[in-house]
């Protein structure tokens, strides 16, 4: 097996060594490693109840995990609360979408906007000045400028998948993890969604983690795939090579 | 742009128009002079409690812990600079040994309000540490309990009057209306707590109370520091309430723990139904919410006596079950539905 590493030899910003986490008996992550490069689409596929969502629980903290390390920019990240994990620039998003119904659109991103180096006092200044224009341009990105005075909560729900996405994007984070991101959007948008993605890539730098079940998808966006099942890693690889690995076909569709 | 400026114009005349209702309204109805500022301290309330429980999403039904410690605060004030407060209220405050001067009096006054924001803020930062690490119900019992616990230990300390309670200073006679004062004084503080409350919620402060009620998790998640914003709103509001519980004392003149001070199946539950009623999550509704609470309460007090608690439940229950948005919520699903904006 090659490392992606290997063959490119780029720095880490992410990276995974035998994580492992266990709800009661069930081992929902069994000394799970990945490693994803900086600047890069990591892919991350597996059947459902594969571990994929866990996983990305232990990286943003929301569960603390049981055994392993997890190393953003080489620091141990794996103890930290979600909140510092968050502002050291670690960003995700749902798979069923998480937003602030109560919000209007624009003001579920003006509060998202990142707030890393901003001292206490800037609580008090004033909401809606406050970097208009980047907003502007983010709910455009996720073609929601009409939308943008709406009740969040009104929102259909690949609207609020996609005001997610431009929310995770005003934070401004190195690292992105998407939970399916063009599970419930509409088809038509999909081909929309991943040019928006590869853009968020290419011009904002931002590096993605993205879990999906749409292979066609995935195969287009990812550089390098990494593939769950029952918890553990069970290939990884470049498209090409997951798309024909035997023992990812039979973890899909079970052994022949 | 001519149509925002036209809006702004149109309520500053609004708030110029309340103002001079505000003003002259003691001096036209003399009699309700503390109907009228129980009002006005009841909007304050009603506000302090909605920044937490509506805009934040933490009902809290401990808020009086802060009412409490601002009446007593400002009480140790005001007669703690000119006497001795333990052999005051072993006197019951009374008698020809403690007499406040005019002076004496405006300088308690002057300096016991603020006292009493301090204290019930300087409270709340205390408190706010551990108590706003609970969530839901965990934190509603944990500030019903707060309060509750207030009342009885107030109540055992024989320095503060114990259980018999504790009077405010008496007004020298040469003041005349200490009342008309007091009634400034609470509209000059209800004035303050509404711009307060409207400047905070236009900030990213107000943004972030929005978010942590929808999704804390979401927020935390996000690297929102949920922690400060929470803390600030609730030591604002015990500020605020801490300084209404100031004059609400000296309106009444006589503490007691357990039903004036730490009141909870009073104040403590009428400033929750006062922002239901008018509209939990909205600056106008908590103050719609007073007015409408304060006229149906005196007017129940007074035709309905003996019932008045019924009619009150009744009222409760009815706003709950038709009007779960409250009036101004109302108001504004019924023109939101028109397509208005």
């Amino acid at each position: 097996m090659t490392s992606l590493l290997e063959e490119q030899a780029l720095t880490l910003l992410l990276e995974a060594v035998g994580v492992t986490k266990a709800f009661g008996g069930v081992v929902a992550n069994d000394g799970v490693s990945l490693a994803v490069p900086e600047g890069s689409i990591v892919g991350l596929i597996g059947p459902n109840g594969s571990g994929k969502t866990t996983l990305f629980n232990a990286i943003t903290g929301a569960i603390p995990i049981d055994a392993g390390a997890i190393r953003f920019k080489g620091n141990d990240v794996s103890r930290l609360l979600a909140g510092d994990i968050a502002r050291a620039g670690i960003i995700r998003t749902s798979q069923q979408p998480r937003i602030y119904g109560g919000l209007t659109t624009s003001d579920n991103v003006i509060v998202s906007t990142a707030m890393r180096t901003a001292s206490f006092g800037s609580l008090f200044g004033r909401a809606r000045n406050h970097a208009e224009d980047k907003v502007e341009e983010l709910l455009d990105f996720v073609d929601l400028t009409a939308k943008a005075g709406i009740v969040a909560g009104e929102l259909s729900f690949g609207q609020q998948k996609l005001l997610e996405l431009a929310m995770a994007l005003a934070n401004e984070p190195s690292l992105l993890l998407l939970d399916e991101p063009t599970a419930g959007i509409n088809p038509t948008l999909i081909n929309d969604l991943i040019d928006r993605l590869k853009v968020a890539n290419n011009a904002l730098g931002v590096t993605l983690l993205i879990i999906e079940h749409n292979m066609p998808v995935i195969m287009d966006l990812a550089e390098h795939i990494y593939c769950l099942a029952h918890g553990r890693l069970l290939a990884e690889g470049p498209p090409d090579a997951i798309q024909n690995d035997a023992r990812v076909l039979d973890a899909y569709l079970g052994a022949a | 742009m001519d149509e925002t400026r036209a809006l702004t114009l149109k309520r500053l005349l609004m708030i110029a128009g309340l103002l001079a209702v505000g003003g002259v309204a003691p001096l036209l109805f003399p009699a309700y002079q503390l109907q009228l500022t129980e009002l006005l301290l009841f909007m304050v309330f009603a506000l302090c409690w909605d920044l937490v429980g509506g805009q934040m999403g933490y009902n809290s039904f401990g808020n009086v812990l802060f009412v409490g410690l601002g009446m007593y605060a400002a009480a140790i004030v005001q007669v703690g600079l000119f006497y001795d407060v333990g052999l005051y209220n072993e006197a019951r405050g009374g008698g020809t040994d403690f007499v406040f001067s005019e002076s004496q009096f405006m300088t308690g006054l002057a300096l016991g309000i603020p006292a009493a924001a301090i204290v019930a803020a300087l409270a709340a930062w205390l408190l706010g540490s551990l108590v706003l690490t609970m969530r839901g119900h965990y934190f509603a019992i944990c500030t019903l309990g707060l309060g509750i616990a207030a009342g009885q230990i107030a109540a055992g300390i024989p320095w503060l009057g114990a259980g018999s309670g504790m009077l405010t200073p008496n007004p020298p006679e040469s003041l005349g209306h200490v009342s008309l004062l007091l009634y400034y004084l609470a509209l000059g503080l209800a004035v303050l707590c509404t711009l307060t409350f409207a400047w905070l919620l236009s900030t990213r402060l107000g943004l972030t109370l929005n978010a942590i009620r929808d999704d804390e998790d979401k927020a935390e998640a996000m690297g929102i520091k949920t922690h400060a914003a929470k803390v600030t709103a609730w030591v604002v509001a015990a500020g605020f309430l801490g300084a209404a519980g100031a004059l609400y004392g000296n309106m009444v003149r006589f503490i007691d723990p357990i039903q004036t001070a730490f009141a909870g199946a009073t104040i403590g539950v009428w400033m929750i139904l006062m922002a239901l009623l008018g509209g939990k999550g909205t600056l106008l509704g908590p103050i719609v919410g007073a007015i409408v609470f304060q006229v149906t309460k005196e007017l129940f007090w007074t035709y309905l006596l003996g019932w008045q608690r019924v009619a009150l439940g009744l009222l409760i229950i009815l706003v709950a079950v038709f009007f779960p948005s409250g009036i101004v919520g109302f108001v504004r699903e019924r023109k939101r539905a028109e397509g208005k904006p």
